[in-house]
């Protein structure tokens, strides 16, 4: 980190005075040479200078980041736009996270021409330092983390506080990100000691010029060993899959049942490595995790799946109804489907939420379960694990809590649904993606 | 000075067994915490103590031998003749370059070889003088431990060396000093030296020989038949010329509000640690484990923390190694193991014990059993007695510990092992007996 060019110490191009990212070289407006700019002779905070950025480098903690009251637990995609301003110099880029390839719009046709900037940059001084940055220089003695329980610790480099020895909020707590139109976020919950849900989204174009957007959410099974590191796998893998896919003009209902083969391989190749030390279960499990997964195009909605994690599709004129789009492979899901337990009964059982499907090296056979639809109204699609169902399990419940204009603020209704688990009780992490339907053309909806 | 390349530093490694789920409202935290020495060949002591080392060669060490030469050693007459060939065979094998020193001990300590108040280093010469000077060894006179634990600690101490080591061999009681005065030459002599301790014959008494051990953070046995007493005394030796670093100390970091319920060492004996702590700094605490060759041993941790919410996460313990270094700090051997305790709802995960944990609470609790049956034995209480060392034979044998479960049928005739089912022997072997009183606390390791 402490190798970063000094480039960066900018944050408006000398030339033009347009706002610039950091690890630019050039000006991304008149392409004027960042490189021959000396640093400049005032000393404004930098990004090296922010406590933020732990001095043995790798894989830094975002959480550091977080006792600045706007920039909150990060996740390991790119902030969202609103929070983005709260970094030092207004422009700083997302931490980085474990899904570059799927941020932002890789295919954006907008080559040149941003429009992923903040709404509204100029809401914030660029040029001053960050007062409160500043004051987090000043008071914590050489710029440590200081405990988030008993606020009298340090914290140690394993990530527990040297006074009390709670653990520290770990970056997986609680992630938000927004890609274009569509937005996820996930928390830890309650109730569990971490989050072992993951997501990733991702806008892609058609052949046709038409846009696609698309979300996987994936919840780790946790009496399976490292199930946060199965359902990261999976989601990076489906994502990826289905974003390398669908410009290709594969069908979007064949490219998710590819992203779910492939996902499902991503998981399996994680029973062959070795345990982290931490884990000294005797009997270790191969990890394994759920999957849900849509994708939105200009006309069609696909939806695919492995496990009890769930879409549901509101439409935006909420006179019509909603609906269901997916089918768990649920213990009680079979009960119902065999005509043995009506629905009542069923989720009332404790064997319910055992669950008969899911990807790792020990599923019995694997069944990527797809649909696709043609809705004749727009609406949006809620992706989500149990950990929300669990609070509005039927359609017309899940449909109460999303919030009208849900389709127009995806991140805002995310976080809504996300607080609706956690008002419940929040006993499982809880994730949520929602993308509108149709998708809307490309930089539309963040512009 | 010599440079020394990492790899022949022997590396500690700290692997910690547990269940870290707890209950709602749970606060005992166990671990198991296994402590491994590796790689260190002969060269350990360049980490602990660099400017001791000599290349080409083992650690500086220092040996003193205490034979017990009281009246009661000519009965009989074999005895003496066997301690003599004992320390001769111990002598032989002494690593060339090694302090040494001959004690003979009686009601006073009397320096045999080299004397002078100083220490003989090892060669052909000086092995063949001290036997020599083994000759003049002959009965006669009291038993006072603690006089020559003190003469070998002075002798030990003029010595700049790594490793400082005791050999003490006894055959009758501590009868000429106080109980007083023993404890407070082993309070003296605790940390300046490790000694091995063995008794001789059946006159001894078992808990003076393992107390002396046990505070010495040496070996305690019983060589039954003094003709045995060669063979041990080098396997002895041998052990003490494979330590590499001495002063080893387990490092306990607990954070606010945890106690700690119990420290004590379970492989491969058990040996109760916890009033033996030393603060080291705040919430952190050291206890002693002596000194170390390539060996792995087994350490039952058990804290109490503070009650936090459901799904909270935090570290109860931190476990790590250190030496202490001559300008009085400590030098942190790198190891270093995490217990944690993490709360869930999920009874399944709370409710499990981890296997390391629960076959080491079943190995104190057999040697627990058998001190107390052996106890009650001895005070008449047959029916008690029975039913703890039934409860030793259940457990023995559940927990595969052979070399335990036969020394008990020597003691109880064993109806049914499974249950625990045993009478009392009408006739047992005073050997035998004393034999599982001083091997009681030997462990067997998990079964992996």
């Amino acid at each position: 980190m402490s190798q970063m060019p000094q480039q960066t110490a900018l944050s408006r191009c000398p030339s033009c005075e347009e706002p610039l990212e950091s690890g630019d070289r050039f000006c991304g407006a008149c392409g004027y040479d960042l490189s021959v700019v000396p640093a400049r002779p005032d000393d404004h905070p930098t990004v090296a200078l922010n406590g933020s950025l732990p001095p043995d480098g790798a894989a830094g903690p975002a959480w550091q980041a977080g006792s600045g009251p706007g920039t909150g637990p990060a996740g390991p995609g790119p902030l969202p736009a609103e929070f983005g301003g709260a970094a030092p110099g207004g422009h700083e880029p997302p931490a980085p996270g474990p899904q570059p390839p799927l941020t932002g719009s890789p295919l954006s046709p907008a080559t040149g021409v941003r429009f992923d900037r903040p709404p509204q940059p100029d809401e914030y001084p660029l040029q001053a330092p960050d007062p409160r940055v500043a004051a987090e220089l000043t008071t914590p003695p050489e710029g440590t983390t200081v405990c988030v329980a008993c606020r009298a610790g340090r914290v140690d480099h394993d990530g527990y506080c040297e006074n009390c020895g709670h653990a520290q909020p770990r970056e997986r707590d609680h992630m938000e990100q927004e890609c274009g139109a569509i937005a996820a976020v996930s928390d830890r919950g309650l109730r569990h000691h971490r989050n072992e849900d993951s997501f990733a989204l991702g806008n892609a174009v058609l052949p046709d010029g038409s846009p696609a957007a698309l979300a996987v959410v994936c919840d780790g099974v946790s009496s399976a060993t490292r199930p946060d590191d199965a359902s990261l796998a999976a989601s990076r893998a489906a994502g990826e899959a289905l974003l390398a896919a669908l410009p290709q003009g594969t069908h979007p209902q064949q490219a998710m049942h590819d992203a779910i083969v492939a996902a499902s391989h991503a998981v399996n190749a994680l029973a062959a490595e070795p345990a982290t030390a931490r884990e000294h279960a005797p009997h270790q499990n191969a990890p394994a995790c759920t999957l849900v997964a849509a994708v939105v195009t200009s006309g069609l909605l696909v939806v695919g799946w492995v496990g009890d994690s769930r879409a549901y599709w509101v439409p935006v004129d909420r006179s019509g109804p909603p609906a269901r789009l997916t089918e768990d492979d649920s213990w009680a899901a079979q009960m119902v489907a065999a005509g043995l337990m009506n629905e009542a009964e069923a989720y009332a059982d404790e064997r319910a939420h055992a669950i008969t499907g899911w990807l790792g090296a020990d599923a019995y056979e694997l069944e990527p379960h797809t649909a696709s639809f043609k809705p004749d109204r727009p609406g949006v699609v809620v992706v989500c694990t149990d950990g929300l169902w669990n609070y509005a399990e039927a359609a017309e419940e899940m449909a109460q809590v999303v919030p009208l204009d849900a389709a127009a603020r995806p991140l805002h209704s995310a976080r809504v649904l996300v607080g609706h688990a956690l008002d419940g009780g929040g006993h499982d992490n809880v994730t949520v993606a929602l993308l509108p339907f149709p998708a809307p053309p490309q930089g539309a909806g963040s512009a | 000075m010599a440079n020394f390349s990492k790899s022949s530093v022997p590396q500690f490694s700290v692997d910690v067994y547990q269940n870290e789920y707890l209950p709602e409202g749970g606060r005992e935290v166990n671990a198991i915490v296994t402590v491994t020495a590796t790689g260190g060949g002969t060269i350990g002591s360049a980490v602990a103590a660099p400017h001791l080392y000599a290349p080409g060669q083992g650690p500086d060490a220092a040996v003193a031998i205490m034979v017990d030469c009281s009246g009661s050693m000519d009965y009989p007459p074999t005895k003496m003749r066997n301690a003599r060939d004992a320390t001769a065979a111990a002598i032989d094998t002494l690593r060339d370059g090694v302090h040494f020193a001959v004690i003979d001990g009686t009601h006073v300590a009397r320096e045999v070889y080299p004397g002078g108040g100083r220490l003989a280093v090892a060669d052909a010469t000086t092995r063949g003088q001290a036997k020599q000077a083994l000759r003049k060894l002959s009965a006669g006179g009291g038993t006072a431990i603690g006089t020559w634990l003190r003469l070998a600690d002075r002798l030990l101490s003029s010595a700049d060396v790594a490793i400082r080591h005791g050999i003490l061999l006894t055959d009758g009681r501590n009868e000429h000093e106080s109980p007083e005065d023993l404890k407070a030459s082993l309070d003296a002599c605790a940390g300046r030296f490790t000694c091995d301790a063995r008794g001789v014959g059946t006159d001894w008494e078992v808990k003076e020989v393992t107390g002396i051990a046990s505070a010495l953070l040496g070996t305690a046995d019983i060589v039954a038949d003094p003709a045995a007493l060669a063979a041990d005394f080098t396997q002895m030796m041998e052990t003490a010329m494979g330590k590499e670093v001495a002063d080893v100390a387990l490092r306990l970091w607990t954070p606010v509000g945890t106690t700690v319920k119990f420290v004590k060492q379970v492989a491969p004996t058990v040996e109760e640690l916890t009033d033996r702590r030393t603060e080291a700094g705040p919430r952190a605490g050291d206890y002693p484990t002596g000194s170390w060759g390539d060996e792995s041993r087994d350490y039952h941790v058990c804290v109490e923390v503070p009650v936090a919410n459901i799904g909270q996460e935090m570290l109860a313990a931190r476990v790590s190694l250190v030496v202490p270094q001559p300008d009085g700090t400590t030098q942190n051997l790198g190891a270093q193991g995490l217990v944690r305790a993490v709360w869930t709802d999920d009874m399944v995960a709370s409710t499990s014990i981890n296997p390391q944990v629960a076959h080491y609470t079943g190995q104190a609790e057999l040697a627990q059993v058998i001190q107390q049956g052996l106890d009650l034995r001895k005070s008449g209480d047959m029916d008690g007695a029975t039913a703890k060392l039934g409860r030793a034979v259940q457990l023995a044998s559940a927990s595969g510990n052979a070399d335990t479960a036969k020394l008990l049928a020597k003691v109880v005739d064993v109806v049914d092992a499974a249950t625990g089912t045993v009478r009392l022997k009408a006739k047992v072997e005073e050997a035998d007996e004393m034999t599982l009183e001083t091997r009681s606390t030997k462990t067997v390791r998990v079964k992996k």
